[in-house]
């Protein structure tokens, strides 16, 4: 899936975001963040048009792209999960939760399910301290995990998928 | 005190300086040094890195609660500047004990060790032992390009070579990828260099302090076929390497060595000992010749000729535009570099006269850069797959050849160069500096346009070290612009000009390097030191004044090589030998 060639739909899209912030490479994180949210992810080849629209090596968009968690330059599952890893939540247990997650889907962090349909992160901190710990899926917050649960909320959203 | 200075005591001594100065440069100007290591600043050049990365500099300024980067503040009025309080030396030495927690310790045979600014300062600031672990030591697989070797695990991230690599050249190869301790510096999605634009102009490695970029070593090799008792070895030595290599065996910058250099090189064991500035001399017949052609189509009224003609001597240069300005091929001379011009003659013309076969003469360039190591590869300058230039070594690298034989620098008698191919005017010894190239090609290229004698064969409007120069040259009634840029920076903003119909010029010329080939990437570390440079580029111009022939037209065995073998500049057999073609590289 990462190597494969964009479309014709999603080059223009790309263009079109480019355009509308007038190929300005000042615009780069602006436009990144638009892209992000049309295409769901970075691949190289859209970085590499992002570049070319901006008129910038393509090094520089890469180094944004890499440095900033918010960017990926991997498609992110129907269900992105995200594990505190701040300081409240790591003390009340969440390396145990990330632990299970991990079991339970069968992936590392920043990998995603070969179905596509979980994709796992650490994040540090959703301003939810006095839930710790705390784990989001699809944008939807979960607190005072205990790890035996982790199992039927994961199959809560499979069934949904 | 002056009127609008500004007035600050540094160690209680009292400092005038401008506005805008920084502390750092104040501390510099009444001899204090301060210990820096990201920092890098060639004065008068577009060459200045100061991103405050590193923290050596750091200062104690009265009144302020945190320490200040001497390199990134400036100075204010009644500012109370100590550079060496307790508090400041113990919080060097920290800073420099947790850059050395996460850089390997393997000194010994790290190519950089005698030369590494941070060995030298972890000497200087007395580091003896390494209290912090380490975070997570990356580790990173060696990039060994044709050119430059790339181990990551070494670098420090000053970022240095990515300002030289985007700000100064405009090249864009090399970057921060990454965060944290998954940061290194260098080419988009982890590609290495040989996949990237990079165009091997070897600034990067010029100003790293460290042995994360390094030139490739060649020496192995050369000693291997010095050994072999069925190669004819030959040497062509470029005019950069003539003044400077005596730097590291404790000249004086600026040193000319020519004559112990050739002697060091017979020593070695070299069966003959050629003068790259005898191709420079066939270079300007080649290139002049051209340059006068595509005039005369222009004088005429002919509209499809292409002008400005730009020069292609410098092969950074050339990788350059093939990658960047793909919509522009035609308009470089199509004259091969020196370094291919001496290979090329020497594996035809003079094999054929000393009657040895091509495939046992080995042809080693001994040059200021790191991109000849690249030019010598590629594949339009070999015959059968055997290249015309075996391979390139570095100043630096001859210099730890001679220094590893033992062939002690200062006892050498001189020596002279080889004869025919060893034979060289004063025009081709000023190739080795910005504008040399333009100012050799000028003095041919005005005899052969007026057919008149030049009394004065000194340009002095095409010399300096500024970036971006032009002149106005009286051909006998015709007005000559010429342009010169050197730094691929200056070099771009010349092509978008020429892309843009704005360029006035007939003749540019160009070097990727900052001050030409005497600060290229092959050159014996200046530091950020300026004046090493300028005594470079004097020393040429000096060797220049010397010699008693300077104009290229006139070297004797330049005429005798076209009388015996080439017919004409421009000839059919000229073309094929000494000319060659572009390809867009463009990703």
């Amino acid at each position: 899936m990462e190597n494969m060639k964009l479309s014709c739909a999603a080059i223009a899209k790309v263009k079109e975001i480019c355009e509308n912030h007038n190929n300005d490479a000042g615009e780069l994180i602006n436009v990144l963040h638009e892209t992000q949210n049309t295409l769901g992810y970075l691949p190289r080849e859209v970085q590499e048009l992002v570049a070319k629209n901006l008129n910038i090596p393509v090094n520089r968009v890469n180094g944004v792209v890499s440095f900033y968690a918010f960017f990926t330059e991997k498609p992110k599952g129907k269900h992105p999960i995200s594990i505190c890893l701040g300081t409240a939540c790591y003390v009340r247990g969440s390396d145990k939760v990330l632990e299970e997650v991990k079991k339970v889907l069968g992936i590392e962090v920043g990998e995603t399910t070969p179905d596509g349909v979980f994709s796992l992160d650490c994040l540090r901190c959703v301003g939810a301290c006095g839930l710790a710990p705390v784990m989001t899926i699809s944008g939807k917050v979960f607190g005072n995990v205990d790890p035996k649960n982790i199992r039927k909320i994961i199959e809560s959203f499979e069934a949904e998928a | 005190m002056e009127q609008n200075k500004i007035n600050l005591t540094i160690d209680g001594r009292q400092v005038s300086v401008n506005p805008g100065t920084t502390i750092l440069e104040a501390a510099k100007s009444c001899g204090i040094d301060i210990p820096t290591l990201c920092h890098i600043h060639l004065e008068g050049t577009c060459v200045n890195s100061h991103p405050a990365s590193c923290r050596m500099c750091v200062v104690e300024v009265a009144g302020r609660r945190n320490l200040a980067p001497a390199c990134a503040t400036a100075c204010m009025e009644g500012m109370e500047v100590h550079t060496s309080s307790l508090r400041v030396l113990k919080a060097r030495r920290v800073i420099l004990e947790l850059i050395l927690s996460n850089h390997p310790h393997d000194c010994l045979i790290c190519p950089k060790s005698g030369n590494c600014e941070l060995q030298n300062l972890a000497r200087r600031l007395k580091i003896n032992e390494t209290p912090f672990d380490g975070g997570e030591r990356s580790c990173h697989p060696i990039d060994k390009s044709v050119s430059i070797v790339r181990d990551m695990n070494k670098c420090i991230l000053c970022r240095r070579c990515e300002t030289m690599c985007n700000d100064v050249q405009t090249v864009g190869a090399i970057g921060a990828i990454g965060r944290g301790f998954e940061t290194t510096i260098g080419p988009a999605f982890g590609l290495k260099l040989s996949e990237s634009e990079c165009t091997y102009c070897g600034q990067c490695v010029a100003v790293c302090p460290v042995g994360a970029l390094t030139e490739v070593d060649n020496t192995s090799r050369l000693i291997k076929d010095l050994a072999n008792p069925d190669k004819v070895c030959i040497v062509q030595v470029a005019p950069a390497v003539r003044v400077a290599i005596g730097e590291e065996f404790g000249y004086p910058a600026g040193t000319i060595v020519t004559g112990k250099l050739v002697t060091a090189l017979k020593k070695l064991g070299f069966d003959y000992v050629f003068d790259t500035d005898f191709a420079a001399d066939l270079t300007i017949m080649e290139e002049g010749t051209e340059l006068l052609g595509r005039l005369q189509r222009f004088l005429s009224g002919d509209k499809t000729v292409k002008l400005p003609i730009l020069t292609s001597c410098c092969p950074a240069w050339v990788n350059f535009f093939e990658h960047q300005f793909p919509d522009m091929l035609d308009i470089p001379s199509t004259a091969r570099s020196p370094q291919q011009m001496f290979g090329s003659i020497a594996k035809t013309y003079w094999a054929e006269k000393m009657g040895i076969p091509r495939e046992k003469i080995v042809v080693v360039s001994i040059m200021p850069c790191l991109a000849k190591k690249y030019e010598c590869g590629r594949d339009e300058f070999k015959v059968d797959g055997n290249p015309d230039v075996d391979y390139s070594l570095t100043t630096r690298e001859l210099a730890e050849l001679i220094k590893e034989t033992n062939t002690e620098h200062e006892v050498l008698e001189d020596s002279e160069f080889d004869a025919p191919l060893g034979e060289s005017t004063g025009a081709s010894v000023i190739f080795g500096a910005t504008g040399g190239v333009m100012e050799a090609a000028l003095r041919t290229a005005y005899e052969l346009h007026t057919g008149k004698t030049l009394d004065k064969v000194d340009f002095r409007e095409v010399r300096g070290l500024e970036g971006m120069r032009s002149a106005s040259i009286d051909m006998d009634g015709f007005e000559l612009k010429v342009g010169i840029a050197h730094g691929l920076g200056n070099a771009r903003k010349m092509l978008e000009d020429i892309r843009s119909g704005k360029s006035e010029y007939h003749a540019i010329e160009i070097m990727a390097c900052p001050g030409g080939c005497i600060g290229g990437g092959g050159q014996p570390l200046h530091h950020g030191n300026i004046e090493i440079l300028n005594a470079r580029a004097r020393a040429l111009y000096d060797a220049d004044k010397n010699k008693p022939l300077r104009k290229s037209h006139e070297n004797p065995y330049i005429k005798k090589l076209y009388e015996e073998f080439l017919g004409e500049p421009l000839s059919e057999k000229a073309h094929a030998l000494l000319h060659t073609n572009y390809f867009n590289k463009s990703k």
